[in-house]
């Protein structure tokens, strides 16, 4: 019988296999970052083991570097210790590092494919759930523990457990204006923040096809809130295209030897899914969330919903206290909720691409009074880039703020936070209570929405502003 | 890690499903580089009203906690484990958990235990009718007891002899290091290295 793309990919990296043990697969990257990895370090230190593999293995600095002022000494000494941390690990244990300063900084689930590290049919593991992100490439790619990242760094192996497969197929095309971040938020509201437990998903059919690599990144990137483990597409073209010449691609003669393996991890025809659904991409537009988990969205042009509409008593419970904390109320049209800020940026929408779809948007026009917006590139490569394409001129002429390098307001382990009470409309990938700061509220959106929001101050979409340019220009 | 066989102790109901592990500790407190210390942040923002039930004072000391659907959702933080454990508890009980959180805990020694969510409402109304009510967690037979309830749980046997062994994952895998070996031999070489040594 034919096998599943992860299926394949799992098979090639089976290290042991025995009756009753989970099997103990190879990884070939192991990517770090200092939130997840002091205790895992330790543990070696304590049992006197090295890093085994530090050819297969590389860190960076993203969770607590600050998007201001980052010559100067980190302002907060308990943030400015674990990097410290991680720059003493790194040193005592021969692993390379890409510390803050450094041109290679930044996310470190944009700064694997950026380097070209992350590749079609590999193992990549990252102490983040949100490793999920490399899976865009045909990688076989999970967050782990701290315990897990130890014993990859001791072992550069895992033992695991087969996870079964389920598939997305989105046919059709996504119409114009409605991008991925839109497309992977109707899916997870679709099959629900526990939906894809115990799987690995993969992505297939003609929409997800004509995705660009890093639109697909945003897909596999929010796998983790539909609670699957991984998220994968079939590596193509377009995926080759991408890698060729970045700076860990493979040359020559193992360029040739990588892609023809490389075309051979698709998803037999005959290969059968433990679970699949399929997804109309056409019946799909701007999608916003609600609520605070995931899960909790609706098309931008829907009303908030009524909690008694729920079957389902934990799910009436969870929209009740969603709205609560919200401050929104049943039966409001979410395109008029007013926010505070505006958060382009994150492992899943602040890549190059990302920034270009929200500078289309911003372009001729003016972030809205009491509007904060924060602007905060990927990594330092996005940002270089960016500022060759003259973005940031865009940006800072709209009066957004234009930052370094970092995951920043996404999880507001540095100082970019929302007060207690205020509201964002963030691209980044989870709304969870207290996420971006106490208190504060998150409607999870597209870099498109995200913009069009910080102009007009409202939940809005780009053709909004369309509709809204005449008087909003004429004030400019 | 320490050994994990059967358990006995008082329970908080939590009756909240979808507890993510920014709930359980949020990201500000994943700044400190040790495993232990976290019990004040656990469930730190629901612990500032009085009304949450781990501020009853009759479930101090409580070791069991029994939780609504999909517990542990969100990132990898194993934080969220320590932080459990730190505060004490022994064991958590719910329909569903979140995969990483699962693995997690299952590494750290926290027993996680599936049961159907009638189980827990059962346990839900029993743990609060009477806040003394001991509940059992026994690895060794793999089932829950407590007055009036008997309920079997799922553990693969795998997962349940570390646990009862208390047995450390990279100790086993080591045993096997010459399977790494002989893996390593035969990989590509087209693969990618992030350092020439
Ligand atoms: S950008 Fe956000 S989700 Fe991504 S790694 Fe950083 S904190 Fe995690």
């Amino acid at each position: 019988m034919g096998r599943t793309l992860a299926e394949k990919v799992w098979d090639d990296h089976v290290v042991r296999r025995a009756e009753g043990e989970p099997d103990l697969l190879f990884i070939d990257l192991h990517l770090l970052h200092e939130v997840t990895s002091p205790q895992a370090f330790d543990g070696l230190r304590q049992n006197g083991r090295r890093v085994r593999r530090r050819d297969l293995t590389i860190a960076t600095e993203d969770h607590n570097t600050p998007t201001l002022d980052i010559d100067k000494p980190i302002a907060d000494p308990v943030s400015r210790a674990q990097l410290e941390t991680l720059r003493a690990n790194c040193a005592e244990f021969g692993v390379r590092l890409h510390p803050l300063g450094d041109v290679e900084q930044g996310v470190v689930h944009v700064v694997g494919p950026q380097l070209g590290l992350t590749q079609p049919g590999t193992t990549v593991v990252c102490g983040d759930s949100h490793t999920s992100t490399h899976g865009a490439f045909g990688a076989l790619a999970f967050g782990i523990g701290t315990s897990q990242v130890e014993h990859v760094l001791a072992t550069q192996t895992l033992p695991m457990a087969r996870p079964k497969t389920m598939a997305i197929t989105v046919e059709g095309e996504l119409p114009e204006g409605v991008s991925a971040k839109d497309l992977i938020l109707a899916v997870i509201a679709r099959i629900g923040t526990g939906g894809g437990q115990g799987y690995i998903l993969e992505y297939r059919g003609p929409a997800i096809e004509r995705l660009s690599m890093e639109a697909r990144m945003t897909v596999c990137n929010m796998s983790i809130e539909a609670g699957a483990r991984a998220g994968m597409i079939a590596p193509d073209e377009t995926t080759f295209a991408y890698l060729k010449d970045r700076p860990h691609a493979p040359r020559g003669a193992d360029w040739e030897a990588a892609v023809a393996y490389w075309r051979t991890l698709r998803t037999d025809a005959d290969a059968v899914f433990d679970a699949e659904v399929v997804i109309d991409a056409a019946a799909l537009a701007p999608f916003v969330t609600w609520g605070t988990n995931p899960g909790q969205g609706a098309p931008l042009s829907a009303c908030v919903p009524d909690p008694a509409s729920y079957e389902d008593a934990s799910q009436r419970l969870a929209a009740e206290k969603a709205l609560n904390y919200m401050g929104l109320s049943a039966g409001q049209p979410l395109r008029g909720i007013r926010v505070d800020t505006v958060f382009v940026g994150s492992c899943t929408n602040g890549r190059i691409e990302d920034l270009r779809a929200a500078a289309a948007v911003l372009a001729g026009h003016r972030v809205a009074d009491g509007v904060r917006m924060l602007v905060v590139p990927g990594s330092v490569r996005v940002a270089l880039q960016a500022v060759e394409e003259g973005l940031d001129q865009v940006f800072t002429t709209a009066g957004a703020e234009w930052r370094h390098a970092g995951c920043s307001m996404c999880l507001g382990m540095n100082p970019d936070q929302l007060a207690p009470g205020e509201r964002s409309a963030s691209t980044s990938n989870r709304n969870f209570e207290g996420r971006q700061g106490k208190g504060g509220r998150t409607h999870l959106v597209s870099p498109q929405v995200a913009a069009a929001t910080a102009v007009l101050g409202h939940l809005a979409s780009p053709a909004d502003l369309t509709e809204a340019a005449a008087p909003a220009t004429a004030g400019v | 890690m320490e050994a994990f066989t059967t358990h006995t102790g008082r329970a908080v109901p939590l009756r909240h499903g979808n507890v993510d592990t920014d709930q359980i500790i949020p990201a500000h407190w994943l700044k400190k580089v040790t495993r232990d210390g976290f019990e004040d942040g656990l469930f730190e923002a629901w612990r500032r009203d009085p009304d949450f039930v781990l501020n009853h004072p009759e479930r101090q000391g409580a070791t069991v906690l029994i939780a609504g659907p999909d517990f542990g959702t969100g990132s990898s933080r194993e934080h969220a484990v320590w932080a459990l454990q730190n505060y004490g508890f022994k064991t958590v009980i719910s329909s569903r958990f979140a995969d990483i959180f699962r693995g997690n805990s299952l590494k750290n020694g926290l027993l996680t235990v599936v049961l159907a969510q009638e189980t827990i409402d059962a346990l839900w109304a029993l743990t609060e009718a009477d806040p003394t009510t001991p509940v059992t967690v026994d690895l060794h037979t793999r089932q829950v007891h407590a007055p009036g309830i008997t309920a079997a749980f799922d553990l693969d046997e795998n997962a349940r002899w570390r646990l009862l062994n208390g047995l450390d994952d990279i100790s086993i895998t080591l045993h096997n290091e010459h399977q790494i070996t002989a893996y390593e031999a035969t990989r590509p070489t087209h693969k990618p290295r992030t350092l020439t040594i």
